[in-house]
């Protein structure tokens, strides 16, 4: 049975269904909101099947498929292991809550909206499935259209130069590495991942060009410092739930892309480029936490913590040790859902006041105590408080850069602090403090619905803070297996130097 | 030998129904009168199918007639499908316009029929006259229909204009003949080819010779820098006609184009190659920057499909099959989108008015929501965003750049892609994020929404199975590779 296919095609089923339903708006607009839903539940409880049957003792793909395609060596070719089948839960987990809390948000024109994100949740389960660079690319690259379009009709009131920034930015980052893709595809004949991952394809010249066009692309998509300034800007302008998107599956796609294609692929090119990386690791770090500090707007402060967070991962990824690597999965996948569950907090307050502006707010902790201590919790694990999942990716992660270069690590450390810093800061002013605003005064807890969200957030922050090793687990033979290429690859190369010389 | 007197016909039975059709709706039209206009319009469909016809009951095998001036192979059958395709969606789509806007005379389906025989010949020209007398036949057909709408003071200026520049270029064209009739010492592609083969360069005069003939054509094709013309007869001339414009006769002088330069010109390359190389990056820069502050939605349309040739001249730079490949799957998918796009201009109408503004489809997306769907699909398909078929153009494209090692080319052509897709992107912020001042008319005509449906559906879903096009092309593309 063609799970993954399955699994990856579902949401489109959904989708046109809505697409054909017809009537009056407002049952059109019901019965869009319920499909929605029920197709995305149904898509995580199908996934869950995936997880339930993956075998954590092997690195090598399962539930593969290839069918032929395009031809001449391009085949729909799809398999999971296990650096990329946690991604496709994440996503599938996210998904029903997000249609969850759009559901009184979104007020017009619900029908494209449900197809939009039911399209989108296609695209982004088939970026982390595809084992062939152009059907990976194809999920890549269309994911921007219903992303621009969410952006677009249904965000605040900068959206339009928001979407624009988004859409540019990324697609500019991306057809580099579609010419890489190419030059590959003419090298060795084939766009599949697994026969490019074997090594010794692409001399060291050819891998530091081909590095730095995927790096183009995945640097924005992380994004990295300095090419993260389309973050801020979408996440504000986007509704709730395509900021959720955004931060917790998205940018998740760059450090995918850097395990999936730059470190097995380019493995010299890794090496030689892991300084550079560090570098704009640690910028990011110090330098976007100091500028979350300064910030007046609650999602743009989130904004700016995802790309210090981001930070963490992309050290942790070219720290190329087992605890570095596993580290940045594991802070990747805690990113997702903690950073999702700050931006569904945010909504929470926006859906009642209309307003992300910081000062507005103050001395919720009164009047909206099951608020305050959702909010309290996401917050420390975003902190990365012992207990959280938010804690185990960055100990791990520091842990991997410790080893590979300790001034890494130390400055990052700091990054530790100011995040500490700024997130309480912002909790400090929306919760506590004086209730004194009358219209906050009016404001009411959390609904059943939001509960609802809320709750199966914070059970796995919690279970994958307290225990993490069932998704260690599944990381851990694919990241050993990584290394070891990686390893081999580098003595094959050294090896070559000395007979040259 | 009274055999050998009539040259065998069997290569040009689709050219010579075609032309015996044309006549036939004319004279039909002349005992008629313009009332028939419908009528022969539809016919001119069916003669167009059945030209289709007679082409795929060709054999696969190259055949030539005529002395050897005049070649059928698979390359010419590919190119011309395209042809017949591209004229027949624009006499559909003009069937509404003419009348709606009081230009209903029988003659205007007739002038696309012989246009088309012209363009039938300059693909399977063989030889530098064939050549010529294919691209006359087209551009004087062209210039009528550009002035069609007699009234219009726009439509006679676009038609004035194009005429002029035309006979420019023609002049260009035939001067660059003479040259390399000159140096080369005969008219024939085989016969030039044969005479070049071996050598390493080109003479001076046969290379002047060949920078004026690229000159005449490029002139046809609209690419930088003899690209002057195209957005005020784009903008000018009728909008059936501009949608016309910008389809068969650039399929066809761009397959004349690969033909000319290929089939006498293979061994001299590095020659001709940098010509075309130059041209091409000009045209996708071009393209990209100066559409975006078109605010006439022709106009941008013109700029538009500058860049597009400039994409299509990246597999003639390269020179080889695969470039030659991703051409003709290019020119099949750029007329399955420029259709489209046409199909929803003609479709702008407020109060019995054409309008052509893009701000005047704002809200289209509340108000025809079908309609700004598929006009959406064809502007991301243009702007080269997977999964829809305007990325497979440009994929094939830059495979066989990078191939051919036109690392430059290529680098330039997707920079200028994301250049390009910020004002397609902007037409898609008008229709769905913008709320409408005027709405657009109700409802859309039967036939336009048709053609968009076509055009839309094979845009959207090519990604499905995209195999049986590239094949057709990679057949196609062997034909010019003996």
């Amino acid at each position: 049975m063609p799970l993954l296919s399955i699994v990856t095609f579902l949401p489109l089923v959904g989708a046109a269904f809505i697409f054909l339903a017809r009537g009056p708006e407002e049952i059109v607009a019901r019965n869009a909101r319920s499909v929605a839903l029920w197709t995305t539940t149904i898509t995580f409880a199908v996934s869950l099947l995936i997880w339930l049957n993956f075998d954590t003792s092997t690195a090598n793909f399962q539930f593969v498929e290839n069918v032929d395609w395009i031809g001449a060596g391009i085949n729909y070719h799809m398999g999971v292991d296990g650096i990329s089948m946690l991604f496709v839960i994440l996503t599938t987990f996210l998904m029903p809550l997000c249609i969850l809390a759009s559901w009184n948000a979104i007020e017009v024109r619900v029908k494209e909206y449900m197809i939009a994100f039911l399209v989108m949740e296609t695209l982004m389960i088939g970026v982390f499935c595809a084992l062939d660079l152009v059907v990976f690319y194809l999920f890549f690259e269309a994911g921007l259209i219903p992303m621009f379009l969410i952006i677009g009709i249904w965000g605040g009131k900068r959206r339009v130069y928001a979407s624009f920034k988004f859409f540019l930015y990324t697609l500019l980052g991306s057809v580099l590495m579609l010419l890489a893709i190419l030059y590959m595809y003419f090298t060795a004949g084939t766009t599949d991942i697994p026969s490019l991952m074997k090594t010794g394809l692409f001399s060291a010249e050819a891998q530091n060009w081909l590095w730095l066009a995927f790096f183009a692309s995945f640097a924005v998509k992380m994004p990295m410092w300095p090419v993260h300034t389309w973050l801020p800007d979408a996440h504000v302008e986007a509704p709730t739930a395509g900021s959720v998107i955004l931060a917790a599956v998205l940018l998740k796609m760059g450090g995918y892309g850097f395990l999936r294609f730059s470190l097995p692929m380019f493995p010299l090119a890794s090496e030689h480029f892991a300084p550079f990386i560090f570098t704009l690791s640690v910028i990011a770090i110090v330098y976007t936490s100091l500028v979350a500090l300064m910030q007046e707007d609650m999602k743009k402060l989130i904004a700016y913590s995802s790309v210090a967070h981001m930070g963490f991962v992309t050290m942790g990824i070219f720290a190329l040790n087992t605890q570095g690597v596993e580290g940045a999965i594991f802070q990747m996948l805690s990113h997702g859902i903690v950073s999702g569950a700050l931006f569904l907090c945010v909504g929470v307050v926006y859906d009642r006041l209309h307003t992300r502006e910081i000062a507005r707010y103050g001395g919720l902790a009164s009047n909206m105590p099951k608020y305050a201590t959702v909010f309290m919790l996401f917050t420390m694990a975003n902190v990365g408080l012992p207990g959280t999942s938010g804690f185990v990716g960055e100990i791990l992660s520091l842990v991997g850069a410790f080893q590979a270069n300790t001034w890494v690590a130390l400055i990052a450390t700091t990054g530790v602090i100011l995040s500490a810093a700024y997130a309480l800061w912002l909790y400090r002013k929306v919760i506590f403090g004086e209730l004194t605003k009358a219209d906050l005064k009016a404001m009411l807890d959390l609904s059943p619905r939001e509960i609802a969200i809320f709750a199966p957030l914070i059970a796995l922050t919690l279970w994958m803070g307290i225990y993490p090793a069932p998704f260690l687990d599944v990381i851990a033979v694919s990241v050993k297996n990584l290394l070891d290429q990686h390893q081999t690859a580098l003595a094959a190369a050294k090896a070559v130097a000395m007979a040259a010389r | 030998m009274t055999a050998s007197t009539l040259p065998a016909l069997a290569p040009v039975y689709p050219e010579v129904w075609l032309a015996l059709a044309a006549m036939a709706l004319l004279m039909l039209g002349v005992f008629q009168g313009d009332k028939s206009t419908r009528l022969v319009s539809w016919l001119a469909v069916l003669a167009l199918a059945v030209t289709a016809v007679l082409l795929s009951m060709q054999p696969g095998a190259a055949t030539t007639t005529f002395g050897g001036m005049f070649v059928a192979d698979s390359f010419s059958r590919f190119s011309k499908m395209l042809v017949l395709l591209g004229s027949a969606f624009s006499i559909i789509l003009s069937i509404g316009y003419i009348r709606t806007e009081r230009m209903e005379r029988f003659e205007y389906p007739v002038l696309i029929l012989l246009s088309s025989v012209g363009m039938l010949m300059m693909v399977s020209a063989n030889d530098l006259i064939v050549l010529y007398l294919g691209f006359e036949l087209q551009s004087l057909a062209l210039y009528v229909t550009a002035a069609f709408k007699r009234d219009s003071g726009r439509a006679t200026e676009a038609g004035l204009k194009y005429f002029l520049l035309g006979a420019l270029s023609s002049g260009m064209l035939l001067y660059g003949a003479s040259l390399i009739y000159g140096f080369a010492g005969s008219t024939g592609f085989p016969a030039i080819a044969k005479a070049l083969s071996g050598a390493e360069h080109a003479s001076i005069g046969l290379v002047i010779g060949i920078v004026f003939l690229s000159a005449g054509l490029a002139f046809k094709i609209s690419a930088v820098p003899f690209h002057m013309w195209t957005p005020d007869v784009y903008e000018g001339a009728p909008t059936p006609v501009t949608a016309f414009f910008s389809v068969a006769p650039k399929m066809a002088t761009m397959a004349l184009f690969v033909r000319a330069m290929l089939a006498p010109f293979s061994d001299i390359g590095a020659d001709w190659q940098q010509i075309i190389i130059v041209i091409s990056a000009l045209s996708m820069i071009l393209g990209a920057f100066a559409a975006i502050a078109q605010s006439n939605i022709k106009r941008l349309m013109a700029y538009s499909s500058i860049g597009h040739v400039g994409y299509a001249l990246i597999g003639l730079a390269a020179g080889t099959e695969e470039g030659i490949r991703g051409v003709l799957v290019y020119l099949a998918i750029y007329l399955a989108m420029n259709v489209g796009t046409f199909a929803c201009i003609l479709a702008m109408r407020q109060k019995d008015q054409m309008v052509e503004g893009i701000s005047d489809l704002a809200g289209l997306a509340k108000t025809h929501p079908g309609m700004a769907f598929l006009f959406a699909a064809f502007m991301f398909s243009m702007a080269g965003i997977p999964p829809l078929a305007g990325f497979f153009g440009k994929f094939y494209i830059f495979v066989a750049a990078i191939n051919a090692h036109l690392y430059a080319l290529a680098i330039i052509g997707v920079l200028t892609s994301v250049v390009g897709a910020y004002y397609y992107l902007r037409i898609v912020k008008i229709i769905y994020f913008d709320d409408a001042v005027e709405p657009l008319a109700k409802p859309v005509r039967s036939e336009l929404g048709a053609v968009m449906a076509v055009t839309g559906l094979f845009t959207i879903l090519y990604f499905v199975w995209p195999a049986p096009l590239l094949a057709a092309a990679q057949t196609a593309a062997k034909a010019l590779f003996p």
